[in-house]
């Protein structure tokens, strides 16, 4: 017993050591499932209030910025509206900046911004009293951003698309071929459309969609362009490099989308598999 | 004792709010970002209590992950320099470590870099080891390592030479 204690005090700063690493890499394993990461995330009380105190003189310096691109925006949905009488036509019905179903939008401003790493996320500052809750997909003006990963009563975590562990359903905007969006960690403007069939028509500057199949995004969100595309080595499937036409280094306020039908799809769906 | 105390609590809050505030958001030449807050764990007083450095090398590198929405991968980078920054000192500094009555400052220039940037390159590299979580991007690991170690060295060397009145 006595030289168990003598070893231990002997040892005690290895011994320390492995404990703290054990828990170090307990965090981080748990940081790389998805929705699974409890304990540690910026969007907790104290992070999430010192984000939001700098980015309030951050956003202050953009001003000008993100009023051009509200203007912008303005003026492709004043466009949409004085169309709109006339007849909707297909070709609207899937333009890009039309939504179909009922999904409903709220605004938030990121408050934390991360791109330079292989996982990114961003921190914005609505949560639970807003309304916000897990799995709401999050879009700017001019692209999609991420899915809502984790909740707290004021903030809320992003997992951006810059992230290795994120994949979302998109698709061809002339064709129905789909694939799943993901990210190689590389260039934050450029992502992967992997898993493409082979018959897919595919031309450089062609633009990419989101596709209707998951239940965060609307059908129909513009993505980014063809950039190039290449065959994998089964030669049965395409990998394409997406241009984004979201600047993800700079994103200023958001749009948060809640899909109102979500339950009762998903409720339907489990009585199917049953 | 007590001036050792303030200088260290405050080094470690000022070094945790300039990394997450500022030095997190260079990302300079688009993924090269300076790690200066290793600097605390280079400072602390070399004759401490090396649990109490232990643990607080884990919540210095915790502190960084909580803002940064990185897991555990800093603080088990900080954890590792600060476990073998004993071993490190014995080698850039010699018999003097073991006398225990060195100040950085006052170290010739040679032995300070080396001690300064293998306690980086270590941090740096665990760091991006755990970021990346796969051996199929050893290359990019490395490229990372190395020019994120560069800017940090830099960056550490400069501060030093900045403050180092005060530790004189």
């Amino acid at each position: 017993m006595q030289q168990i204690f003598n070893f231990l005090i002997r040892n005690k700063n290895s011994i320390l050591f492995l404990l703290l690493f054990a828990v170090s890499i307990f965090l981080t394993v748990q940081n790389h499932a998805f929705h699974k990461s409890r304990f540690v995330s910026s969007a907790n009380f104290v992070s999430g209030g010192i984000y939001s105190w700098s980015s309030n003189i951050n956003t202050y310096l953009h001003l000008d910025e993100y009023n051009e691109r509200l203007i912008e925006e303005n003026n492709k949905l004043r466009n949409i509206i004085s169309n709109i009488n006339d007849s909707i036509s297909i070709e609207k019905q899937l333009d890009s900046t039309s939504f179909e179903g009922d999904y409903l939008f709220r605004t938030a401003r990121v408050i934390n911004n991360n791109f330079s790493k292989v996982d990114n996320y961003l921190t914005l500052n609505r949560g639970e009293a807003s309304g916000i809750k897990q799995e709401y997909g999050v879009i700017t003006s001019q692209g999609i951003v991420g899915i809502v990963d984790r909740v707290n009563k004021n903030y809320s975590r992003v997992i951006s698309i810059l992230n290795s562990r994120s994949r979302i359903n998109a698709q061809l905007n002339n064709t129905n071929h789909f694939g799943s969006l993901v990210w190689n960690g590389k260039d934050p403007n450029i992502v992967q459309l992997i898993d493409v069939p082979r018959q897919a028509p595919l031309k450089k500057g062609d633009t990419i969609i989101t596709g209707g199949r998951s239940l965060i995004f609307p059908k129909g969100l513009p993505i980014g362009s063809i950039q190039d595309f290449t065959l994998d080595q089964t030669q049965s499937y395409y990998t394409i490099n997406i241009k984004l036409f979201n600047d993800m280094t700079n994103i200023g306020y958001v749009y948060i989308i809640e899909n109102v039908n979500k339950e009762e799809i998903e409720k339907l769906q489990e009585t199917n598999e049953q | 004792m007590n001036s050792k105390l303030f200088s260290n609590t405050a080094r470690f809050i000022i070094l945790v709010f300039l990394q997450v505030l500022i030095l997190n958001n260079i990302n300079f030449a688009g993924y090269i970002n300076p790690y200066l807050y290793v600097l605390f764990i280079l400072l602390y007083p070399f004759a401490g209590n090396q649990s109490l450095f232990l643990f607080l090398s884990f919540l210095l590198g915790l502190s960084v992950d909580i803002f940064e929405d990185s897991g555990g991968i800093n603080a088990a980078a900080c954890l590792v320099a600060a476990f073998v920054r004993p071993n490190l000192l014995r080698f850039s500094f010699g018999i003097s470590y073991d006398h225990q009555n060195i100040r950085l400052a006052a170290t010739p220039f040679g032995s300070k870099l080396s001690y300064v940037f293998l306690m980086v390159l270590i941090h740096h590299f665990v760091l991006f080891s755990l970021e990346m979580f796969s051996l199929n991007h050893i290359l990019l690991i490395l490229k990372k390592t190395l020019f994120s170690s560069i800017f940090t060295v830099i960056l550490i060397l400069l501060s030093l030479s900045l403050f180092s009145k005060k530790y004189r």
